[in-house]
């Protein structure tokens, strides 16, 4: 609001004449400082979109984490299946659309929900709609992209995918490593430990240690936090590092609002005592949440749009390309141009192309020329 | 994949969504802005120093030259220098183009091609980036954001070549006009001769920045509305400092008096930099990417397609100049 009202007051200043006020401070200044303001406008004005992916197994915590995350019941009429329903099931994909508005800015949120991954007795290529899905977002907005209406596309493309790692194990799982794997070059991976309130602290510890390690050890490119610029204050510095030591997070979700130290506080209600999950100190929840909203949001989709999918578009291209040199009646369903190092035969085309063009237009200015007499 | 839609009004707590907008305005601090600006009008009309003025400091050709001799050249050729200026920790590369020769010979017929030609290299540059199967991850911006078209004060009408050229620029780009030299006009002189230039731009069809078509929103519409009823800004420009009542001003110094530019009971300068840079200089350049890019893009598009759509490959551009030149060619 504060940009609009600014706009406002020099557009009053443009056209009103005033008394010269005394500008001593403001001798050299041009005013492009400005230039962040006005984007800033902008921006709020459009607002913006985050797609969101969750993935686990059933019953991991997935809808409740996302429900803390962005305190709502996003899941409210859900009806849960029972062992029998599920044997047939496959994996699907369901969206979610919520508009969040805070402060003035909006948000878009997409949550791409996953069910059945994993929960079937055979999960052969279960990642296999997932990959599916992300790949028909980038081909969705590649052929946008190129086509001639630009004004409104639709960025569907998924921003992050919101791993759940069972506590239960010792570490990755085989289909733990082969989803990641399959996804970590379509997609930013930030893994989970999901239900974290089942492992002491040393627990804890122990299996981020070892989850980082399998990481390394399998070749899984996981989401990596940039870096620290060198004129960040020493405090930032320290946060980003320890935010950087802290992966895998280790999260708890709750939907239920409780009594905890005399506040109402989200949590966990046990015999033994409250979970509270944003109590620094029970779990990585909050780190989560400031990372994936307060700090690296513009991030995450920065990387989607500069790596993921420039990738896709690449490979894309060139799998197009070399089906059209092989077969020269292929009509191209989006434009390209000649690329930095053409194939012989692509030139000899081009050149009879262009020579026939210019044949073309002579003839042209010919007949306008005869044309021109005939009139005289 | 089936579909939800929830209004997300109960909130129980603060989320912090409007950090988003802090993280986006580090990046683009850290990025920098490049903003390219192009000066057209007669030799004399104080367009090199206008941009100094506007950028406080030695921006233009004149100044960058170091033998610069004031020399009609026989044909408009077009020079751009670039700068790197920094204010606040804000880094922007401004490019200057200045067009010497337009507009300055006895037979000035088709001044503008080259400059149309310009133009239209800038967003066939931008536009061969954008295909290319590696493309940059920020696609250097060469393209036309603004062009000052420079008015005599004759205090008259419009002339046939600034009506030419701006009907056939004001397609491709977007045009800012300014009365040059103001400090030759009255001030009832001034507002007539604005008033007939806003006829005249109206009578054939030109529209000047901020086009009345692109205004995005009633909120907008209303504030350019008012920035519509004034243009042309009436400028005078300098880098001469004068002392006026104990304040050093920018100014020229006449027996009758200091014209100060700052000072907008004199002149509208203030005004024209607080439009091109302080309120509009975002605005100028997503009207050039979101628009005239567009155009110039699906136009492009669609001559591939008419005559290569066989290949699906496109060719070197058609010789395309002005806008009336591509309309015949359409139809070969």
């Amino acid at each position: 609001m504060d940009a609009i009202l600014m706009q406002e007051k020099l557009v009053e200043r443009l056209l009103c004449p005033r008394v010269r006020t005394a500008r001593q401070k403001e001798k050299q200044y041009v005013g492009f400082a400005t230039l962040p303001n006005q984007v800033h406008r902008k921006s709020v004005k459009k607002g913006f979109d985050f797609t969101l992916m969750v993935a686990g197994e059933s019953g991991m915590g997935k809808s409740t984490l996302v429900n803390s995350l962005f305190l709502t019941d996003l899941y409210k009429d859900r009806k849960l299946l029972n062992a029998e329903e599920r044997i047939n099931q496959t994996v699907e994909i369901i969206k979610h659309t919520v508009d969040i508005e805070e402060k003035g800015v909006k948000l878009k949120l997409t949550i791409v929900d996953t069910p059945g991954f994993g929960d079937a007795v055979n999960n052969n290529q279960c990642w296999k709609p997932i990959t599916d899905y992300i790949d028909q977002q980038f081909e969705q907005y590649f052929r946008d992209e190129s086509g001639l209406n630009r004004k409104n596309i639709q960025d569907n493309r998924v921003h992050c995918c919101l791993y759940f790692i069972p506590p239960f194990g010792h570490g990755l799982r085989p289909v733990d490593v082969e989803f990641m794997k399959a996804l970590h070059e379509k997609v930013n991976i930030i893994p989970l430990i999901a239900k974290a309130d089942c492992l002491t602290p040393n627990e804890i510890k122990k299996l981020k240690d070892r989850i980082r390690e399998e990481i390394d050890k399998f070749g899984i490119k996981v989401y990596q936090f940039p870096e620290c610029d060198s004129d960040e204050d020493e405090e930032f510095k320290q946060l980003d590092k320890e935010l950087k030591e802290c992966t895998p997070f280790a999260v708890i979700g709750s939907n239920t609002v409780v009594e905890a130290r005399g506040q109402r506080v989200r949590g966990r209600l046990y015999p033994w005592g409250i979970v509270e999950v944003e109590n620094q100190s029970h779990c990585d929840f909050v780190k989560l949440r400031n990372m994936l909203i307060r700090s690296h949001m513009h991030d995450l989709k920065d990387v989607t749009c500069d790596v993921h999918y420039e990738n896709y578009r690449a490979q894309c291209i060139q799998e197009m390309t070399s089906k059209l040199a092989q077969d020269n009646r292929m009509e191209s369903p989006i434009p390209i141009l000649p690329l930095s190092t053409p194939d012989v035969d692509t030139e000899k085309l081009i050149k009879m192309k262009d020579e026939e063009l210019k044949r073309m237009q002579e003839m042209l200015t010919k007949m306008q020329q005869q044309m021109h007499d005939k009139d005289q | 994949s089936s579909i939800h839609c929830i209004r997300g009004t109960d909130l129980f707590g603060y989320i912090g969504i409007e950090a988003v907008l802090d993280q986006m305005r580090c990046k683009t601090m850290k990025a920098g802005f490049e903003f390219n600006i192009m000066v057209v009008g007669q030799s004399g009309l104080g367009k090199s120093t206008l941009v100094n003025t506007l950028f406080k400091s030695k921006v233009s050709r004149k100044s960058c030259a170091p033998d610069y001799e004031e020399k009609i050249s026989k044909t408009v050729k077009l020079h751009s220098v670039s700068h790197l200026i920094e204010e606040k920790g804000v880094k922007m590369k401004l490019t200057v183009i200045d067009t010497p020769g337009f507009g300055d010979q006895i037979n000035n017929d088709n001044c503008w091609e080259p400059i149309v030609k310009y133009v239209n290299e800038q967003y066939e540059k931008y536009l061969r980036e954008e295909l290319h199967i590696n493309r940059k991850r920020r696609i250097p911006d060469t393209r036309v954001h603004c062009c000052i078209y420079f008015i005599p004060a004759t205090g008259h009408r419009l002339r046939p070549i600034d009506v030419e050229f701006m009907k056939r620029l004001g397609k491709i780009v977007s045009i800012v006009p300014v009365i040059a030299k103001a400090d030759t006009l009255t001030i009832e002189e001034r507002q007539e001769f604005k008033e007939r230039i806003r006829q005249d731009l109206a009578a054939n069809g030109i529209h000047v920045y901020p086009q009345r078509e692109y205004d995005e929103d009633p909120e907008e519409r209303i504030l350019n509305n008012r920035i519509r009823e004034n243009i042309p800004f009436a400028v005078v420009g300098t880098d001469k400092e004068h002392q006026v009542n104990g304040n050093k001003v920018l100014g020229r110094k006449t027996k009758w008096g200091i014209i100060e530019v700052e000072n907008v009971a004199h002149c509208e300068f203030a005004n024209l930099r607080d439009l091109l840079i302080r309120s509009h200089l975002q605005d100028l350049k997503d009207v050039t990417h979101n628009i005239h890019y567009e155009t110039y893009r699906v136009r492009r598009l669609n001559e591939s397609n008419l005559n290569f759509s066989e290949l699906g490959l496109s060719a070197v551009p058609l010789e395309n100049g002005t806008a009336d030149k591509c309309e015949s060619d359409s139809h070969l």
